[in-house]
């Protein structure tokens, strides 16, 4: 993997693109005799994006510098933007799974019926999502990043209040009212920043790489880390800032709600891994302790909440509280193996939840509830649909052989490493995981038929071609992890090098503040 | 006894004021000796060209002419003050065109046939039935726009305030000329006559105060005393203070600006326009030299009034906003708010706070008047609809006007890539510099409830579903195309490539002394 490609081609920026232009070519399809010329254009589109993710993946040199096909050209020269987008061994793992995931979204939903509105209107806004979740993962201008973080909302606001369930409106302003405070404690950071880099370079500069090596009085520094945290905890989403996740995930369609927990969530995180812990890593340090005890909180607490669902989608977004939860400590520990175990973990999670959506849509499509009692022995009528979501479960509650195992594992190795503590409550999160899926899946797709589930039929091949490849991607990186972790082991060395927590090379009890450990 | 000094006036230099004024007297004509049926269009053509041509002639102004005081030094000719006048032409001929739109209204334009006629009365049927349109509203608006012009480059108090009772006067009578609702807005003409006439005695008094203070009504000589004292002068602070009460007025800022919901509700939607646009640009810019100018040298005495009264209208602003029903009163107080945002660029008293506030003032101009011209559009059997109930679902029935509108609310919440986001950046990037972090925190706080306010719009016409007493979207004229088209454009472009205009306010950005 180290063919590097030719630079004339701006990779990083045509992968944005390509869904960009795919979404404005779906808005012209719009009489309804062109529905399936649409779908096609959008599946060309986000398969087209997925290729240019591989060719980058292929051309990327994991050794090489930190950020590589860099492309910049000025924005706004008196403020010091630049459109600039170039790709980290973190960023370009994220690419692959946006690009996996919206392809599997607009094939999986093929032939789901889109409750209002147009389905050139939905695969439109998909796609717009697409191009500005990959803007955002590839920006390398802190300026561009927020523009499009703040800007990504609005595809994810309409897919809810447009193609949502009942109470999508209420859905849709929950969460667009919690994104926009985030978006705005981010914008307070950002003008933080540039009246800083003013003052230090004597330009203002929103280049990330430049701003790293910014030092800042240690009052300043902590102010500018809070309005940076609270966009990013709410985005992904940590405890006690979740409330908007579970009704924006019960509202919406599988198929958003893949991409808003699979994709829009690791945003949040990603944020803090390029931008709280290289810009501002002493505060990072500073902070750390009570990171790791709302994480600690969001795991326990989101798995507890997921047991007493009684609604799947519901079930599922607690469980990706839980989940985050283990990905923030593993970003806040500061061990090199945590981080590696974050970033993993993210992939992995994103699989397994996009397909546990997606299938449990099937499901709910026939049946029409996403209620779990309304459910049981689905197994007896379409048994590859309940093979499909037991790999699904089993990887979400890290079965050893699937992804979800080598993420979960690698991050408590790495809390244990850092703190007993810590890795002893962080474990009891892998028992209710157990509970919670192993639960559900008894309830739902084992035991007596009930009433109504009769109808339940039989995933076509189609359905099954869509969802597969999650399958295949799920084993492939539960036996080779070494395939995703040689991307992003450097990249996590060089954001771990930049924080002065050190490394932990021997585990205390309580040990969470950086600084005086070993 | 002093012999009388000829005075020497620059004409070129002050030919837009001079060309609008003139423009005003020749429409007094038209409307004695044009025969009824070539009134409107004679006096659209008057007015329309009378803007236009003022327009190029402040671009030829500012190509060509020397800066510093003219007519005798009652009047500035800086970069400020021409930016201002060309945004003031700018907004006042965007609002012209909305204004001239007579195809919305089955009933003709946005004014009452006779404003004479007894609201409800025989006559006023036999009025409406013979379709009879006024035409008086034009030269009142080039007399306004004229007013405007003065207002913003007055180099002393007095010119000042009579280029704010040139301004003043017309619009008392534009307020409460409505067609519809006619004694909504005759109430909101005869309370903004009696507020306006106290805030401006009160301007008058500060003045008074002023020139017992400084000995000259001239702003350098007051700029040269106020640098010469010692001690604190409980004098000189009163008549700022009460300078500032007349322009706070003005501008609509908390508590001084009561008298916006109701004015903006019942005066006539395109009027509400040019208020809510080229009359508080004015009105800021007025308040800019005066607090930079004059009275520069007392930043330390007027910056925390002005830091509580930013906050106050910030906060109150928005927050009233999200209790209202009506569409036009909700912009009012979404007007409110972004006056405080202004202030808060205003209060960073630096050469980047004012640039930052120019910029602001044209983002925010633009949009709200595109923001009024589509509430002309939107509209029940018996007017426009200014309940928000009636706006449920609009975005399924005309999707443009919808999207047009979202854009704009969008701006206003500060969204990214609209004008709205850049201007709010600039002025909280400038307050920052100057020390005003607290003020940038309630500004972001207030920024978050007022998103919440729009949001609740967009979603009222996209998701909610319509119901009976729901609006219909009337198919306007072409002007009232362009007109929105304009505000709706800049709005975009502005968002994402304000270079240029950021270039321009950066050079224009230095008041002459």
């Amino acid at each position: 993997m180290a063919a590097s490609l030719p630079t004339a081609i701006p990779w990083t920026v045509l992968i944005v693109l390509v869904p960009l232009i795919g979404a404005v070519a779906v808005t012209f399809l719009r009489a309804p005799a062109q529905q399936r010329a649409a779908r096609w254009t959008a599946f060309g589109a986000s398969l087209l994006a997925l290729l240019l993710a591989v060719i980058l993946a292929i051309g990327f040199t994991p050794a090489g510098p930190g950020v590589q096909y860099l492309v910049s050209s000025p924005w706004l020269p008196a403020l010091g933007v630049s459109l600039s987008f170039g790709v980290t061994g973190i960023s370009l793992v994220m690419v692959l799974l946006t690009t996996v995931l919206a392809a599997t979204v607009i094939a999986a939903e093929w032939r789901m019926p889109v409750p209002r509105g147009t389905t050139q209107g939905y695969l439109a806004l998909l796609l717009s999502l697409e191009a500005l979740v990959l803007g955002v993962f590839l920006a390398r201008d802190l300026f561009v990043f927020y523009v499009l973080f703040e800007a990504m909302l609005l595809p994810v606001y309409f897919l809810i209040g447009r193609f949502g369930g009942s109470r999508r409106g209420f859905a849709a302003v929950k969460f667009l009212v919690y994104s926009l405070v985030g978006g705005l404690a981010m914008l307070a950071a950002l003008i933080g920043l540039f009246v800083e880099s003013k003052a230090a370079f004597g330009r203002p500069t929103f280049d990330m790489t430049a701003l790293a090596d910014m030092t800042m009085s240690t009052p300043t520094e902590r102010l500018i880390w809070w309005g940076f945290f609270l966009a990013f905890a709410i985005k992904a989403p940590l405890v006690p800032l979740h409330t908007w996740l579970p009704d924006a995930a019960a509202e919406s369609t599988p198929g958003t709600a893949t991409m808003l927990i699979g994709v829009l969530d690791k945003v949040g995180v990603f944020g803090m891994l390029v931008i709280l812990l290289p810009l501002l890593p002493n505060a990072s340090v500073f902070y750390a302790p009570m990171v790791v005890v709302l994480a600690l909180i969001g795991i326990l607490y989101g798995a507890v909440l997921a047991i007493g669902q009684g609604d799947m989608k519901r079930l599922f977004a607690y469980t990706s509280v839980s989940h985050f939860g283990f990905i923030v400590l593993g970003v806040f520990v500061f061990t090199g193996i945590a981080m590696n175990g974050a970033i993993f973990y993210m992939v992995a999670h994103g699989l397994s939840t996009a397909g546990l959506f997606l299938v449990a849509g099937y499901l709910m499509s026939q049946r029409g509830s996403a209620s779990i009692s309304a459910y049981g022995g689905v197994s007896q009528r379409a048994p590859l649909l309940a093979g499909l979501f037991l790999v699904m479960a089993l990887s979400t509650l890290a079965l050893p052989g699937l992804a979800g195992f080598i993420g979960e594992f690698l991050v408590l190795l790495g809390a244990f490493q850092r703190s007993v503590v810590v890795g002893v409550i962080a474990t009891t999160g892998i028992v209710l995981a157990a509970i919670y899926m192993l639960w559900l899946v008894q309830r739902v797709m084992v035991g007596p038929l009930q009433p109504g589930v009769d109808r339940v039929r039989e995933v076509t091949v189609w359905q099954a071609a869509a969802v597969g490849p999650l399958v295949a991607l799920l084993l492939l990186l539960g036996f080779f992890p070494q395939t995703v972790l040689s991307l992003v082991e450097p990249a996590a060395q060089t954001t771990l090098a930049g924080v002065p927590a050190g490394t932990a090379a021997t585990p205390s009890l309580f040990g969470l503040t950086g600084g005086e450990q070993p | 006894m002093t012999p009388i000094s000829v005075v020497d006036i620059d004409y070129v230099a002050l030919a837009p004021v001079i060309i609008v004024l003139v423009a005003a007297v020749i429409g007094v004509l038209l409307e004695a000796f044009l025969p009824e049926a070539a009134r409107r269009s004679g006096q659209l053509l008057l007015t329309g060209s009378a803007v236009a041509l003022a327009f190029l002639t402040v671009l030829i102004v500012a190509a060509s002419r020397p800066f510093g005081p003219i007519a005798g030094g009652s009047l500035m000719l800086d970069g400020p003050g021409l930016f201002l006048q060309g945004l003031i032409l700018l907004t006042s001929g965007t609002a012209i065109l909305i204004m001239a739109d007579r195809r919305v209204d089955p009933g003709g334009d946005a004014f009452a046939g006779r404003v004479s006629t007894l609201p409800g009365g025989e006559e006023e049927r036999e009025v409406s039935r013979r379709g009879l349109m006024q035409t008086e509203v034009w030269p009142l608006m080039l007399f306004c726009i004229g007013g405007l012009l003065l207002f913003v480059t007055s180099n002393d108090l007095l010119t000042l305030f009579i280029a704010l009772e040139i301004l003043s006067l017309p619009l008392y009578l534009l307020v409460g000329m409505a067609r519809r609702r006619r004694l909504l807005s005759q109430e909101a003409a005869l309370k903004y006559f009696l507020m306006g006439a106290l805030a401006s005695a009160i301007l008058l008094f500060g003045s008074a105060l002023a020139y017992a203070y400084a000995g000259t009504i001239e702003f350098a000589g007051i700029a040269e005393r106020i640098s010469e004292r010692t001690t604190a002068n409980t004098l000189v602070i009163a008549a700022v203070a009460l300078i500032l009460v007349g322009l706070l007025f003005k501008i609509g800022a908390v508590p001084f600006g009561q008298w916006v919901p109701d004015v903006y509700q019942g005066a006539p939607t395109p009027v509400t326009g040019f208020m809510a646009a080229a009359v508080k640009v004015a009105a800021v810019g007025a308040l800019l030299r005066v607090l930079y100018v004059p009275f520069g040298g007392m930043r330390w005495e007027w910056e925390p009034v002005l830091w509580i009264v930013a906050s106050l209208t910030m906060l109150i602003g928005s927050l009233v906003a999200l209790a209202q029903s009506d569409i036009k009163r909700m912009l009012a107080y979404s007007s409110i708010a972004n006056a405080g945002f202004i202030l808060i660029g205003v209060a960073a008293a630096d050469q980047v706070g004012l640039s930052s506030v120019l910029f602001y003032l044209l983002a925010y101009s633009v949009a709200t008047l595109a923001a009024f011209g589509i509430v002309t559009m939107v509209r029940v059997p018996t007017g426009e609809a200014t309940s928000l109930e009636q706006w449920a679902g609009i975005g399924r029935r005309s999707p443009l006007l919808a999207t047009a509108f979202s854009l704009i609310l969008l701006s206003f919440a500060g969204i990214p890539l609209t004008a709205g986001f850049i201007a709010k950046f600039g002025v909280f990037t400038a307050a920052i510099t100057a020390g005003a972090l607290p003020l940038v925190i309630v500004g972001i706080v207030a920024s978050a409830i007022a998103a919440a306010l729009y949001v609740r719009i967009i979603v009222r016409m996209y998701f909610t579903d319509p119901v009976s007493a729901s609006a219909g979207v009337a198919s306007p004229s072409p002007l009232t195309v362009a007109g929105v088209g304009l505000g709706v454009a800049l709005t975009v472009i502005l968002g994402v490539f304000p270079q240029p205009v950021l270039n321009l306010v950066e050079q224009t950005s230095i008041f002459v002394r």
